[in-house]
This record gives structure tokens, C-alpha cells and sequence, in this order.
């Protein structure tokens, strides 16, 4: 059974996108609302992923070496300026949206085994994933026109 | 006579439930004046705070000599707030704007205004020229100007320029009140009306200070307390203020915990089933969401998070949950703290779990702060658009772009319109190149304020400042534009509870100083707006026309005003909004069938999530299938973004004094107003005082991350931990070359709600020292208000004097 695998893949891509997120709202200090908000959602992904990791745990036991290429690495350090800022954005959403599907995967195989307390699970923090992709692409919106029209 | 500076309440009228609240006509005439002294009476309405009280200006020789309420008006019946009795004196003052000024060099030098217009249209057409020239401007207006003044505005930022970049700084006061409002019914517009006091059973006041700040209002709520049968009355405020005092219930909360305390109450209506069942089942969204997260709040974990007593939640709950017609009304204890639309839409979910909406003395006011702050979010010269359409429905925008003649892209709708906050981080970046203020003082009145006076000195920076008066702001203009102010131009203005007010001209403005409305539309002419057909895109000359054309924009949307004339406004009362053919007479009380403006087609906004504000969609709305449903929003508590530590031990909360208004440009200028509050005072709980070694009047060091301040202490009653500081002045009135700093906007926070972008003004961090020995002289805090010392205290008490002599009568 290859769930462990993708409990882990998801573990840590949760992992990695509160620590973006948090590097992200040290660069972009500035934007108080940017930092202020990034802080929140890294606290959210850190117990995303805490939720995770009892399961991680258990279905490792059952499950075979790592598949080759499962990592990939989407995030490599924040930008500055008006532009900067877009890119970064766009970066912290490619990776939850990355979180967000496999939260969809991981869920469907929570129905193939049969385990409510993963599903449940799953269904919370897969509802929280979407807000947080919704509030990157509202404040991505929003900064767009100015970053890429007005700006110097 | 009455020392209404001594008593800025006046006289009780007590009366019961059910009856019309008693006539009682206020009236200050100066220089010992009578009404045989004054030629004519011209009508008009308070514009030094929100309550929309009517009053009649009084004129002898061109001159205003003195104000009188007006007795037949639905609002106040004849009372007059002290602001108003005394502030109009500032129109006088000898220090008013009489010509434009332009910069030369480091300084500002008298102009003409056909040079004075020609440097700002000549930089306008300059930053035009090119792609995304539109995003260059950015316009900062306010809560003070008129409904024709703001319209103009918009329809020039719109449909002229075609920019996002236009806000009040009624985002500093209202912002929330709208979002909460949009949030939990589907569009802005206050349910209830101020005669609901008349009718109800209970009062809850949650962080609003409404003695100091809407003094008639107060004294409605207070003449029904000393009538037969009177309200309970319950105050949420970490200081002691009057209301406070009144109140038989008082939660002094921690600042930043007020959706927890909301919560807490909450669950307890749910819990013992106070709530209306039925009610819920029909018109309502979000019931068990709200159980849900309400559950996790017992009494014992409130009283932690707020640091109140578990038994003084449970008395609050009671006094709710036992009413029969609850009346509440929310202002800045909850719009500038933490979590600010979350907890303003708790007291909607409230109103809605217990059915009091939409009957009287069962009445929601989400408060403004400043008098026509309704305005700017009806006509969109704040961030919404006119007539409160929604900027997410194309449908909403191509009836704007009909309306006005124009192509639906030119209208800005891409994103929400740029809150303030915003426009002045762009100006920082440099991609605003021209900020256009008018009748505010951001100097003063906006957070971090050395960060504020860095924005507005860059030179890359146009600034162009409209006003009565050379304030902190306009010293930093390129070019200062004189205005006419209130007694001196025509126009109406709309009050919290949609009670639409003419104020008519009664004197000539001073010098070359024009109207607001007169500024605009000059700057339309030469900057040649024209619309689809190449006709001007503006064709208005006089305020008439402007509300004419406003009448239009309104029609059929929720602030319809296309029954309201100059003409049936003269000489009668008020007119609450929506007016129509069908309702003549206006509206009185909002959702009486219990049926809400939620429908998509219609709403003003598709929703946000209140934790980050991300937008929701269209469809994502549709598929609430709201039919007609109002909405529970309910959130789980959240600390702040700031909270005390070791450096900066105690928590910061700004506010109001009776006796000044806003950055006080005209109260400060009125010596009764001026001299009961002269200058800037911190309050200290007397247990943090004693720890700090302060007693009253010593001079204290109040610091935060961003700032330090030094003010005169005052031991009182606010809640151990945290200290209060008036936010209203500013540097106008010290020598430039020996200025000790003591704007509170110092040490706040650049920080704001999520959802209505109203910044944070009531939870920074600070440290408090004592920087010098009082000697016993106390500080100059008033006795009256918030700021009042113990009964014990050895401090003259706040008089006006022969003065401030005012009569009050019952004629």
C-alpha cells in the first residue's frame, strides 16, 4: 500500500509551504496585511501538519520504498519590490494548490481504507487549503494591475 | 441658563416606552445675543460627529451668531450636542484659507486659483499620458463633506481618470459598519432607526462610548432610563466611561477579545434557548456553523480570554437573553481592534438568533463615526461603488457605465477599490505620483505617523490638500485649495439610521475659499472629462443638479433616494432612505418582513472569509442559495497582532473626548470646546500608575515600536493594563520650531481588519515612564467623560463659565 507515500509527500509539502509562507511575510515586512496574514496561514500548515504525522506513522509501517522523483521542490527564496511580491504570491499558491490536490488524493485513499479519523481530518483542512488559495489569488488581484501596469 | 460644558448633556426629560421623546430645544447665541438680535434662521444639521442632529444656523449682519436645534426633526427633537453649539465659532476664525497656496522651494506661497489649478490639472494630464496612467492618482477624502461633493468625486475618479485609488477616511471609522453590514444582510443600510431607544427593552452597547461621542443620542437613551419602565443596559468598553458607569452591566474586556466575548454570549442564548427558533428557520444561513463554533466558548473560557468575571458574562447573557426589543449599538471599541468585522457581524448574529431586526425597539446601529460618513459609502467616494453596487457584478458596473455614458472598462472593477491604507503604501512604492486630500488630516489621524510624514514629503509626491485651514497635512502640499465649509455651501447629508438632512448656505465663505463641490467640478472642466458621445462627462453647475443626478444613480438600489427634494427636505424633518413613489415619506425600519437583500443579482458584495478576507465568487455565492436569508458569520477568537511583552508591557486603546472632534481643525478653534480639553493626557488605571511610580498630573513617556509620545497623566477608572490616549492632537497649535510630540497615531500599529480594512487602532503594545514630577497641578484632562478622576481626586472639575452659557427649553 502506497498511502504512507503520499501521507508524507503531503506532510511535507505542508512542511515546506509554512516555512515559505513564513519567509515570505519576513521579506514582504512592508505589507503589513501580506505579513500579517502569512504568519497566520504558516500557523495553520504547521497544525495541518501535525494532524498529519500520526498517520503518517501508522500506514509507514505497511508501506514499500519510496517511489523515485516523489519531491519536488517549488519554492527557492522571496523576491522584492511590487513585482516581487506577485511572484512570491504566486509561488506560496502553486505550492498550496499543490497541498490542496493532494489533500484530494490522500482523502480519496482515506475512503479506500476505510479510516474516518483520516477523512475527517482531510475534510478540514482541505476546506482550509481552498480559503487559503482563494486569499492569494483576491490579494494577487488586487496587486496585479499596479505591479504590472503602473509601476516604474 | 446652562453651563453645557460643565453638563454636555443638559437637562433629563424623562419618558416611557412607547412615547414620543420630549421636546427640548438647545440654543448658544455669542456675545450675549437674543433671538431679536437675528435676522434670519437657515436650516441645517450637526457636521461635528454622527448623530445627524437638525439645527438652524443664525445669521446677523452676514455673519453666523449661533445655532438652535431643531425641534420638529425626528433625531433630535430640538437638542444640540456641544460640538455644535459652541464649534461653528471656527468658520470665524481668523486663521482660515483664504487664497491658494502653491510650493516654492521648501515653502507655500499665496497664488491665484487659475495657477493654483493649472499646476495640479497640468501634472493630472502629465501622469495620464501612457498605459496604467490611471493608477498614478490616488484621492484621500472624508466623513465632512456633502452627498453632491462625494458624488462629483466618484463619478471624476470613476468614469473621469477610471481609478481604483479613491477612499475616506471614513475607513478609519466606518469601515467595518459597512463590511459587517454588506456581510450579515447582503448590502449596507442600517436596519433599525433612532426611535427604536423609544421601544426597547434593553440596551447594549458594544464599544461605543455614545456619551461622549453622540451626545443626543445619549441623552435619549438617558431619558428613558430615569422614565417609567427603563431599558437595562449592558456597556462592553475596557474604560469607565459614562455609558459604563450607567450601565447595569459593565464588561471591561482586554482589548482585542471581542469576538470571544461574543461568542461566550452566544452560546449561552443558544444553550438555555433564548433564541428565536423560528426565526433562525426562516431567515437565516449558517445556524449550525454558528453552534458549532460558538460551543467551544463556556463562560470560564471567555472570563479567561477577556479577563472579566465568568458570573458578569453570564449577567450579560441574561440581560440579553431575557429582552423583548434589544437595541444595540457597536462604534470603535469594536471597528479599530482586533478581529474587526468578525465581531461586529456576532452582534447582527444576535439580533438575528433572537428575531430583534426589523420591529421597533428591536434595532441594530452600526455606528459612524463622523456625520456624513454614510455618504461616502452610498456615492463611492469611499471603497465601494455608488449606490452600493457590488464591483465583482458586471451587471452592477455596465449600470454605472449606462448611467454615465461611458464604456463599462473605463469604470475600475477588476478588484475591490484601493483602501487607504493601500493608496498610501502605493505613494510610499512611488506608483502614486499625485494624492489629492480633501477636508481630512492624515498627519494626524492615520497610524505611524513619522511613516506618514515620510510619505507625504517625498518629492516625487504631488500632494494636494483641500481644506479650511493650514493643517498638519497641508503643510506638506503642493498646492493648498481653500474651501467653504459647513454654514457656507449647500448640500445634504445622511445619518446613521438613513435619515437624509439639508444644510443650507447661510453665509458667504471668507476670501477666495469655494465650495468643495465648486473645487471638483473646476477640476472636471479643465481637466475636460468627456463622455461615450464626447459630451462633458459632468454637466452638473450647482449641488441641485448634483442630487438630481445622484436621485438617478440611486434609483432602485437599497439607498433609493428618487423621492427626496431639496424642497420636501426645507422646513420639516429628516427623510430616512429608501424614498420612493411608493414610500413617500421614507422608510423607518429595514427587513420588517424578515426577507434580506441577499439575493446575487442584487447583494453589494459576493462575501469574504473573515479570517483573510479572500473573496468569494459568484457562483460560490449563488450556490448559499440565500433566497432572501440573512447570514450567521461566526469565527473562532484570534489573538492580536500585537499583544503586551516585557518591553511593552501594556496595551494602548485611542478614542474620544466630548469636547473635540476628529484632529480638532475646527473644535481646537473654538475657545469654550478648546479650553475644556486643551491639550493631550494619558489615563492610567491607578494600580499600573502606583507600579510605575505616577500620580496625577505627572509627565509620562508613553512608547511603543514605532514612537514615543509625552502626555499628563490622569488616574481613573479604565482597566488595569491598559492605558488610554485621545487621539485629536496634533501639532497645529505649538510653535513649529518647539513641538513635543503628542499624536497618539505615534505609537499605533500599521496594521488592519482583513475584511474592511479599518486599521487597528486600539491594540498596540506601549511602555510607560515617568519623565517628570507633576507638582500637584493635575493634568488637563476633562472631569467630564471617560477621563473623569475619582471622586476623591483633588481636581477642579470642567466648567465653562458665563461663556458657555446656552439655553434649553421646552418650547
Amino acid at each position: 500500500m502506497h498511502l504512507a507515500h503520499y501521507l508524507g509527500l503531503l506532510h511535507r509539502a505542508q512542511v515546506n509551504l509554512a516555512d515559505a509562507f513564513r519567509q515570505v511575510a519576513d521579506a514582504h515586512a512592508e505589507e503589513p496585511d501580506i505579513e500579517h496574514l502569512c504568519q497566520q496561514q504558516a500557523k495553520r500548515c504547521d497544525a495541518y501538519a501535525e494532524q498529519l504525522h500520526p498517520f503518517v506513522v501508522r500506514y509507514s509501517e505497511d508501506a514499500p520504498d519510496e517511489p523515485d522523483r516523489l519531491h519536488s521542490e517549488l519554492f527557492t527564496g522571496t523576491r522584492t519590490g511590487g513585482i516581487g511580491l506577485l511572484r512570491d504570491l504566486q509561488d506560496l499558491y502553486l505550492m498550496a494548490a499543490e497541498c490542496d490536490i493532494t489533500w484530494t488524493v490522500v482523502g480519496q485513499a482515506a475512503y479506500g481504507v476505510r479510516d474516518e479519523e483520516l477523512l475527517s481530518v482531510v475534510r478540514r483542512c482541505e476546506g482550509e487549503t481552498a480559503i487559503q488559495l482563494k486569499w492569494l489569488r483576491t490579494r494577487m488581484k488586487a496587486a496585479a494591475p499596479q505591479a504590472l501596469v503602473v509601476a516604474d | 441658563m446652562v453651563d453645557r460644558i460643565a453638563d454636555p448633556w443638559g437637562e433629563r426629560t424623562p419618558y416611557g416606552p412607547g412615547q414620543q421623546w420630549p421636546v427640548r430645544v438647545d440654543r448658544y447665541l455669542a456675545d450675549g445675543r437674543t433671538d431679536a438680535d437675528v435676522d434670519r434662521w437657515v436650516q441645517s444639521a450637526s457636521v461635528l460627529h454622527s448623530n445627524g442632529d437638525a439645527l438652524d444656523i443664525g445669521v446677523a449682519d452676514g455673519r453666523i451668531v449661533g445655532v438652535r436645534g431643531r425641534a420638529v426633526d425626528r433625531i433630535n427633537r430640538g437638542r444640540v450636542d456641544p460640538k455644535d453649539l459652541y464649534g461653528w465659532q471656527a468658520n470665524h476664525s481668523p486663521d482660515r484659507l483664504t487664497r491658494p497656496l502653491v510650493r516654492d522651494g521648501d515653502r507655500l506661497v499665496e497664488s491665484d486659483w487659475d495657477t493654483a489649478m493649472g499646476r495640479i490639472v497640468a501634472r493630472s494630464r502629465e501622469l495620464l499620458d501612457g498605459p496604467g496612467g490611471w493608477g498614478h492618482f490616488g484621492f484621500y477624502t472624508t466623513g465632512q463633506l456633502f452627498l453632491e461633493e462625494y458624488y462629483t468625486l466618484g463619478v471624476i475618479g470613476k468614469a473621469g481618470l477610471g481609478t481604483p485609488h479613491m477612499d475616506g477616511n471614513t475607513r478609519l471609522c466606518t469601515a467595518t459598519a459597512a463590511a459587517a453590514l454588506k456581510a450579515s444582510f447582503g448590502t449596507d443600510g442600517q436596519p433599525g432607526s433612532y426611535t427604536d431607544v423609544d421601544h426597547c427593552d434593553a440596551i447594549a452597547l458594544w464599544g461605543h462610548n455614545v456619551a461622549e461621542t453622540q451626545t443626543v443620542l445619549w441623552m435619549r437613551m438617558l431619558d428613558r432610563r430615569r422614565g417609567p419602565n427603563p431599558p437595562a443596559m449592558l456597556a462592553v468598553d475596557p474604560r469607565a466611561t459614562p455609558v459604563a458607569r450607567e450601565a447595569d452591566v459593565h464588561l471591561a474586556v482586554r482589548n482585542g477579545t471581542n469576538v470571544a466575548l461574543l461568542n461566550g454570549l452566544l452560546r449561552e442564548i443558544v444553550r438555555r434557548g433564548w433564541y428565536d427558533h423560528d426565526y433562525v428557520d426562516a431567515h437565516t444561513v449558517g445556524f449550525d456553523e454558528l453552534c458549532r463554533i460558538v460551543d467551544g466558548y463556556p463562560p470560564q473560557r471567555v472570563a479567561e480570554i477577556c479577563d472579566v468575571p465568568a458570573a458578569d458574562v453570564e449577567r450579560a447573557a441574561e440581560l440579553l437573553g431575557g429582552s423583548q426589543r434589544l437595541l444595540s449599538t457597536v462604534l470603535q471599541g469594536f471597528y479599530q481592534s482586533n478581529q474587526a468585522t468578525a465581531a461586529a457581524c456576532a452582534v447582527n448574529n444576535l439580533h438575528l438568533v433572537r428575531g430583534m431586526i426589523g420591529r421597533p425597539g428591536a434595532g441594530i446601529y452600526q455606528m459612524n463615526g463622523q456625520p456624513t460618513a454614510q455618504n461616502t459609502r452610498e456615492t463611492g467616494a469611499d471603497g465601494d461603488l455608488p449606490g452600493l453596487r457590488n464591483w465583482d457584478n458586471e451587471r452592477h458596473i455596465e449600470e454605472l457605465a449606462r448611467l454615465w455614458n461611458v464604456d463599462v472598462d473605463t469604470i475600475p472593477h477588476w478588484a475591490p477599490p484601493t483602501h487607504a491604507m493601500q493608496i498610501f503604501r502605493y505613494a510610499e512604492q512611488g506608483s502614486i505620483k499625485l494624492l489629492w486630500i480633501s477636508a481630512t488630516n492624515p498627519a494626524v489621524s492615520l497610524p505611524e505617523l513619522h511613516r506618514i510624514r515620510q510619505i507625504l514629503t517625498r518629492p516625487e509626491l504631488f500632494v494636494v490638500v483641500q481644506d479650511l485651514f493650514l493643517t498638519e497635512t497641508a503643510e506638506f502640499a503642493d498646492v493648498v485649495l481653500p474651501a467653504a465649509t459647513w454654514g457656507e455651501k449647500t448640500g445634504t447629508f445622511t445619518s446613521v439610521d438613513r435619515t437624509v438632512h439639508i444644510s443650507d448656505k447661510a453665509v458667504d465663505p471668507p476670501g477666495e475659499a469655494r465650495p468643495d463641490l465648486d473645487i471638483f467640478l473646476d477640476y472636471a472642466r479643465r481637466m475636460d472629462f468627456r463622455d461615450r458621445d464626447g459630451q462633458p462627462l459632468i454637466d452638473w453647475s450647482g449641488p441641485e443638479e448634483v442630487f438630481e443626478a445622484w436621485k438617478e444613480c440611486s434609483r432602485g438600489r437599497p439607498c433609493d433616494y428618487s423621492g427626496i427634494t431639496y424642497d420636501r427636505l426645507r422646513g420639516g424633518s429628516g427623510i430616512q432612505w429608501p424614498c420612493t413613489e411608493e414610500h413617500p415619506d421614507g422608510t423607518e425600519r429595514l427587513y420588517t418582513d424578515g426577507h434580506f437583500p441577499t439575493d446575487p443579482d442584487y447583494c453589494e458584495t459576493y462575501g469574504q472569509d473573515l479570517a483573510t478576507g479572500a473573496e468569494f465568487t459568484e457562483a460560490e455565492y449563488r450556490a448559499k442559495e440565500p433566497n432572501g436569508r440573512a447570514f450567521l458569520h461566526t469565527v473562532d477568537y484570534q489573538p492580536s497582532a500585537e499583544v503586551p511583552d516585557e518591553e511593552h508591557p501594556l496595551l494602548l486603546t485611542t478614542g474620544r473626548t466630548v469636547y473635540q472632534f476628529h484632529t480638532r481643525t475646527k473644535t481646537g478653534r473654538a475657545p469654550q470646546l478648546n479650553q475644556a480639553a486643551p491639550d493631550v493626557w494619558v489615563e492610567l488605571n491607578p494600580a499600573d500608575a502606583a507600579r510605575f511610580g505616577i500620580v496625577e498630573g505627572d509627565l509620562v513617556g508613553v512608547s511603543s515600536a514605532r514612537g514615543a509620545i509625552q502626555a499628563r497623566a490622569r488616574l481613573c477608572g479604565i482597566r488595569p493594563g491598559v492605558v488610554f490616549l485621545p487621539f485629536h492632537y496634533g501639532y497645529f497649535d505649538q510653535d513649529p520650531t518647539d513641538r513635543s510630540p503628542r499624536a497618539a497615531n505615534e505609537l499605533t500599529i500599521t496594521a488592519w481588519d482583513p475584511v474592511s480594512k479599518q486599521p487597528l487602532f486600539k491594540v498596540a503594545a506601549v511602555a510607560v515612564t515617568k519623565l517628570a514630577d507633576g507638582r500637584g497641578v493635575p493634568s488637563p484632562a476633562p472631569t467630564v467623560g471617560g477621563s473623569a478622576p475619582p471622586a476623591d481626586a483633588d481636581v477642579p472639575p470642567t466648567v465653562g463659565g458665563p461663556a458657555a452659557e446656552a439655553t434649553s427649553g421646552r418650547e
